[in-house]
């Protein structure tokens, strides 16, 4: 057992995929010489080589489309977008190609192929580098999508989806790289977490907060500080976006007959309105309060730091938002 | 080139015309065949050249939507294919893809892909896998004039040409993207030269010409297998019919389809060379035509009497196994 933070847990995950399987490599954009620009795979050129760990052009259109012919055809790429605001531009190879050509072509071709995306705001990066636009992505059917929030997940998620014979992307929420706060035990024995499944982080019986990735830890700290006024927040980490495994939210939500989603996506469209859709049409009867929502306003990411801060979702504005509903 | 090499060829390019004008007929006359049709007309020589090429063993093939041919090509039953068109479940994929997404893993045919482009990436992936694995293996990868104006082209030329990976780019210049003439759309419309500017060897070949795109085809293999990277051939042809059924044609200007039917048509070109240097008789090359003809009636009867996709087959293979 040892405690890592999540990039940590991230970089020993794909380490040992790569020395479990030849057949695993990564691609993407400074992923080799540079060492991965937020570090995840750091010295991996020099223990893997130029033919495992391969830098590319800026060019994702090809990034994407490349690794899915190379998953197509028998190995199992790993393929690096250096932030998720750049999947946009490979929009097209991820979800018309990656997400279809298993049910396209019947069935005949696998598509094991991962697509690593480093996400998340708060950074002061600006309107086009701050995107949290994971739904967008959970919208098809044929992709799978990832979003681990603690080191244990974040590990055994990403082998889960090395091994997964279709394509997933794996979104990595930045600002919990390398924070204290989310440094969390992680056995040394191989271990997975299967794709598809919630997971509860924290039991209670009050009220039930829905989130995931980051979002799962501003839904903790408001849970503390609510727990401090004796209310017993539940919070059910989603883990994975798609498939959606709502088993978890509707069995906690017909316990506490109340819920906040929390996610750090534009609230329009986002998430939550999925997750509110489902509880209510898996749990009418169980509804004591409106459902609320805590997401990012619907504004572009402004540079300024305060301002861009205040867009975001916090333990404060989901404590008020279960205060509402109680 | 050997006589039976040659007769072959001939029987995979009328094979593939009159598949192609019976699709036609199944469309418009009779309605047995929906969404797009992208026929292949005129340009036979190309995928039965190329593909006679290759060796079927270990190196792939990717395409675009305009697709028949390539599949027919390639030895996939013409009944399956048919049957493909009519959404049946006996199709080629099961009555999933149509017309535009023909594949089969056995043949290393990984398909034809609707997204202009886009599959050059795919196709990249190909050469990548077969580079890292060492197998020995080209991609050959098809696809038309309008594909050499879109992004995915230019980023998989140079990631093949920076990698030096084992691919052949195959561009079928039918001289229309859609209804805009080459010349109209293409800044260079000397396709050969977008090539070059990644360092790819290239040339420009008479794509009406089934024995030179061969021997052309052939080399390119060659150099890909001899680890000089990728290459590039520019296949000069001409699309007889519309971009996809309803196109009535009206950017050509008169008497161009003629002249280049008339002038260059790939299965009397190789006609002429069977009658005139291989002393082919005419009966000979109808009895082919016959056998072909009882090839497609065959094929339309098995199309025509599969059952359609089983409603309970609706959510299978979303995610593979």
């Amino acid at each position: 057992m040892a405690r890592l933070t999540l990039r940590e847990a991230i970089t020993e995950a794909l380490r040992e995929e790569m020395q479990r399987d030849e057949n695993v490599f990564i691609m993407g954009e400074e992923v080799g010489a540079w060492g991965g620009t937020y570090a995840v795979t750091k010295g991996f050129l020099e223990e893997f080589g130029e033919r495992r760990v391969r830098d590319t052009p800026i060019s994702e259109m090809v990034i994407a489309g490349a690794a899915v012919g190379a998953a197509m055809a028998g190995t199992r790429p790993v393929a690096e977008f250096m932030t998720i605001n750049f999947a946009f531009v490979a929009f097209d190879a991820i979800v018309n190609h990656a997400a279809k050509v298993s049910y396209m072509f019947n069935g005949q071709f696998d598509c094991p192929v991962v697509f690593r995306a480093p996400g998340g705001g708060g950074k002061q990066l600006g309107a086009t580098h701050s995107h949290t636009p994971d739904v967008i992505f959970a919208h098809f059917p044929g992709l799978k999508v990832v979003c681990p929030a603690t080191p244990y997940d974040a590990k055994g998620l990403l082998k889960a989806a090395i091994r997964d014979n279709g394509p997933v992307l794996f979104i990595e929420p930045v600002p919990l790289y390398t924070s204290p706060k989310v440094r969390g035990d992680v056995p040394d024995e191989d271990y997975i977490v299967p794709i598809g499944e919630a997971d509860i982080k924290r039991v209670g019986k009050d009220v039930t907060i829905i989130t995931y990735g980051e979002g799962l830890h501003v839904s903790l700290d408001a849970a503390e500080t609510l727990a401090k006024e004796g209310v017993q927040a539940e919070v059910v980490d989603l883990r994975t976006l798609q498939p959606l495994d709502m088993s978890l939210a509707l069995a906690s939500f017909k316990k506490t007959f109340k819920a906040v989603v929390v996610e750090f996506g534009h609230q329009t469209y986002g998430i939550g309105a999925e997750v509110v859709a489902q509880l209510q049409e898996q749990a009418f009867d169980y509804l004591d309060a409106p459902i609320k929502r805590v997401a990012q306003y619907d504004v572009p990411a402004p540079y300024s730091g305060e301002l861009e801060k205040s867009a975001l979702p916090d333990a404060k504005k989901v404590v008020t938002a279960v205060k509402e509903i109680l | 080139m050997d006589k039976t090499t040659l007769l072959e060829w001939y029987r995979q390019m009328v094979l593939i015309r009159r598949f192609e004008e019976r699709s036609d007929e199944l469309y418009q006359l009779e309605g047995k065949i929906k969404g797009f049709l992208h026929l292949y007309i005129g340009q036979e020589a190309v995928a039965v050249g190329t593909i006679a090429a290759r060796d079927p063993e270990r190196d792939h093939l990717i395409t675009a939507y305009r697709d028949h041919g390539h599949a027919l090509a390639v030895g996939l039953e013409a009944g399956a294919v048919m049957a493909e068109l009519m959404g049946k479940a006996t199709g080629v994929v099961g009555g999933r893809g149509g017309s535009m997404h023909l594949a089969s893993k056995e043949k290393k045919f990984w398909g034809g892909y609707g997204i202009v482009g886009a599959h050059l990436t795919l196709g990249t992936g190909m050469a990548l896998a077969e580079q890292y694995k060492g197998s020995g293996g080209v991609c050959l990868c098809y696809f038309g004039d309008g594909a050499t104006n879109i992004g995915y082209f230019h980023e998989s030329l140079n990631m093949a040409g920076v990698w030096g990976l084992p691919i052949v780019f195959i561009c079928e210049n039918n001289k229309y993207g859609m209804g805009t003439a080459v010349d109209r759309a293409s800044a260079n419309p000397n396709l050969a030269d977008k090539a070059k500017a990644y360092n790819i060897p290239a040339k420009k070949i008479d794509g009406m010409n089934i024995v030179e795109v061969y021997k052309a085809t052939q080399k390119a293999i060659d150099a890909c297998r001899k680890g000089k990277g990728p290459q590039f051939l520019e296949m000069v042809t001409y699309r007889y019919e519309g971009h996809s059924i309803g196109d009535r044609t009206r950017y050509r200007p008169a008497g161009e389809l003629d002249k280049w039917r008339d002038e260059k048509d790939p299965i009397a070109t190789l006609q002429k060379v069977l009658l005139e240097e291989y002393e082919a008789s005419e009966a000979e090359l109808v009895a082919i035509d016959d056998v072909v003809m009882k090839e497609i009636d065959d094929a339309v009867t098995f199309a025509n009497e599969s059952p359609l996709p089983a409603p309970e087959t609706l959510f299978d293979h979303i995610y593979p196994a």
